[in-house]
């Protein structure tokens, strides 16, 4: 009875233009956990392509990854240079922008991505930053987005690394991001896109969870939920570490 | 060894802090300055965003004083009551000067506003500081000179509520020292730092204290505005790093108590001129800094405009 269902459901389903493709997905962790000596994380992305009839060759199969750090908003400001000295004056805010954002790809963008689709699915960096009306802020205003694309990049924290995923036989890939030193905590959403000729035919979205463990949770927690028990106990530690000091000195000389 | 820092979510070398500390600490306790106005620019230079590195800061040279201040008390170095009239006039300055820069925070302007404040003092007492010094030394090295009285009266010594400050050998009005320990609570507020490079130089300078005596009594003071003003950046705004401060502190203390044996070697006079040299090129780098155009004309802020 159900499978007559399925068979009734799947004839009215308009035929698709390719053979139907879904992706298949794993993330080597799932959890980073920042400890007092985090150094950076690497993290293997890796994943199938399961279809139900042979792949098609032309136009050929990419994949695209994302991982994107949890958004927030920033202030973007210019120095100009008034009576002799260089100070701020303009300034734009970006509503929305990832503290992280990588970008992994089989291909050039430009060849493997319509600007529809990255329209549609905001894959591309600039598309990560969000900025509504940006242009009656100030003159030049994408000026300023550009700005911070590139400080950001400067940083490692913007990343976009075209061909660094591997595909095999148009069915398995896998690619590896490196995680900073410099991470924020949060949710970090994990994107693969599967396209064809410009056009998204799959896509997938996973979390990887990023929490600090341990004492640095420990004096986190504290600074936001005891501050003034967290201010005295940084001065006592101040006054014994002053204290202790000049009493081993002292017994040195002696 | 890579660090991850908790409340600055930066990852820093461990050995660079403890260094960092370390040459604060000696200065620290060399020219018996809080070393505020080197450990905050330092931290910004290696990436620790400036609200934090400001209140860790703070509680860093908490420590460096205590440590220092421990190794002048033994020296009786200290006026513990000339310290006592100046902290009363630091905390009342202190507090008007959070509320001004709370005022300049709003209108978006405060960055300059420190730069153009360090540029200003720091230059001119330097400037001051070097002149003077230098005049001492030629004089001291010419045998025919004439002599410098220990001090001379002004109309300092006209003023009413005389008290006698024995440790300093001085007989004056608590008026001057509870003015002096204002403004230099108030510029202490408004710059991020403890104020050991303006109240050294105003004791010396305005109050005729000497020399000996001024680095521990700044020190002795310098204690409780930075304590007071670690606690309000901890509790309004959780910007102490507690992790980056216990590394600069155990360079920092260590090194103040070698800049203070060192202290008692050198001569007044060459004490003097290298805190000058110090604050001459501290405030040269800030006006290149703002002289200068800039490899990035933008910069990148968390948050939104207030």
């Amino acid at each position: 009875m159900i499978r007559a269902l399925i068979l009734l459901l799947s004839l009215c389903l308009p035929l698709p233009a390719f053979a139907e493709e879904a992706i298949v997905a794993g993330l080597s962790q799932n959890r980073v956990s920042i400890t007092a000596d985090f150094d950076g994380s690497e993290i293997l992305i890796y994943g199938a392509v399961k279809r139900d009839a042979p792949a098609q060759t032309d136009p050929p199969l990419h994949v695209i990854i994302t991982v994107e750090g949890p958004p927030s908003p920033y202030t973007v400001r210019r120095k100009e240079r008034r009576a002799g000295i260089w100070i701020n004056t303009e300034a734009v805010q970006i509503d929305s922008a990832p503290s992280f954002y990588a970008v992994a790809t089989t291909g050039f963008l430009i060849d493997i991505l319509s600007e529809t689709e990255n329209l549609r699915h905001q894959i591309t960096i600039p598309r990560a930053i969000r900025a509504v009306d940006i242009s009656t802020q100030a003159d030049q205003a994408s000026d300023y987005v550009d700005a911070m694309i590139r400080i950001r990049e400067a940083e490692d924290r913007y990343r976009l690394a075209e061909r660094t995923v591997q595909l095999n036989e148009a069915t398995l890939f896998r690619t590896d991001v490196v995680l900073p030193a410099n991470l924020t905590e949060g949710s970090y959403r994990v994107r693969i896109f599967l396209t064809r000729g410009g056009m998204v035919v799959d896509h997938l979205e996973r979390r990887i969870n990023v929490r600090k463990e341990g004492l640095e949770r420990f004096l986190f927690n504290l600074s936001r939920e005891q501050p003034l028990a967290y201010g005295i106990l940084s001065l006592l530690i101040a006054v014994a570490a002053g204290w202790g000091a000049s009493t081993a000195f002292r017994l040195l000389k002696a | 060894m890579q660090l991850y820092l908790p409340i600055a979510e930066v990852s820093v070398n461990a050995f660079v802090l403890l260094g960092l500390g370390g040459i604060v600490g000696f200065l620290s306790g060399l020219f018996g300055v809080g070393g505020g106005f080197l450990i905050t620019p330092l931290l910004f230079f290696i990436g620790i965003p400036p609200a934090i590195a400001v209140a860790t800061g703070a509680n860093q040279v908490v420590a460096s004083s205590v440590s220092g201040v421990l190794a002048q008390v033994k020296r009786k170095a200290v006026d513990f009551r000339m310290g006592l009239v100046l902290l009363a006039g630091g905390l009342v300055g202190s507090a008007s000067g959070v509320w001004v820069f709370a005022w300049l925070t709003a209108k978006g302007q405060v960055d300059l506003f420190v730069q153009l404040s360090y540029v200003l003092f720091l230059g001119f007492i330097g400037l001051t500081m070097f002149a003077e010094s230098a005049r001492a030394m030629l004089r001291s090295k010419k045998p025919g000179g004439p002599i410098r009285r220990s001090h001379t009266h002004s109309w300092v010594h006209g003023l009413p509520f005389k008290v006698k400050f024995r440790v300093s050998g001085l007989y004056i009005s608590v008026l001057p020292p509870l003015a002096v320990g204002a403004i230099v609570g108030f510029l202490a507020a408004i710059m991020g730092v403890g104020g050991g490079f303006i109240m050294v130089p105003a004791m010396i300078y305005l109050l005729g204290m000497p020399t000996k005596v001024v680095i521990g009594t700044s020190l002795f003071q310098i204690i409780f505005v930075t304590a007071f003003t670690t606690l309000m950046h901890a509790v309004t705004s959780n910007t102490v790093d507690m992790m980056l401060a216990i590394l600069l502190i155990l360079g920092g203390v260590i090194g103040a108590q070698l800049g203070a044996q060192l202290s008692g070697r050198l001569r007044a006079e060459q004490l003097r001129i290298l805190l000058s040299l110090l604050v001459i090129g501290v405030a040269g780098k800030i006006a290149l800094d703002l002289l200068l155009r800039p490899d990035e004309l933008f910069s990148v802020t968390p948050g939104l405009l207030p």
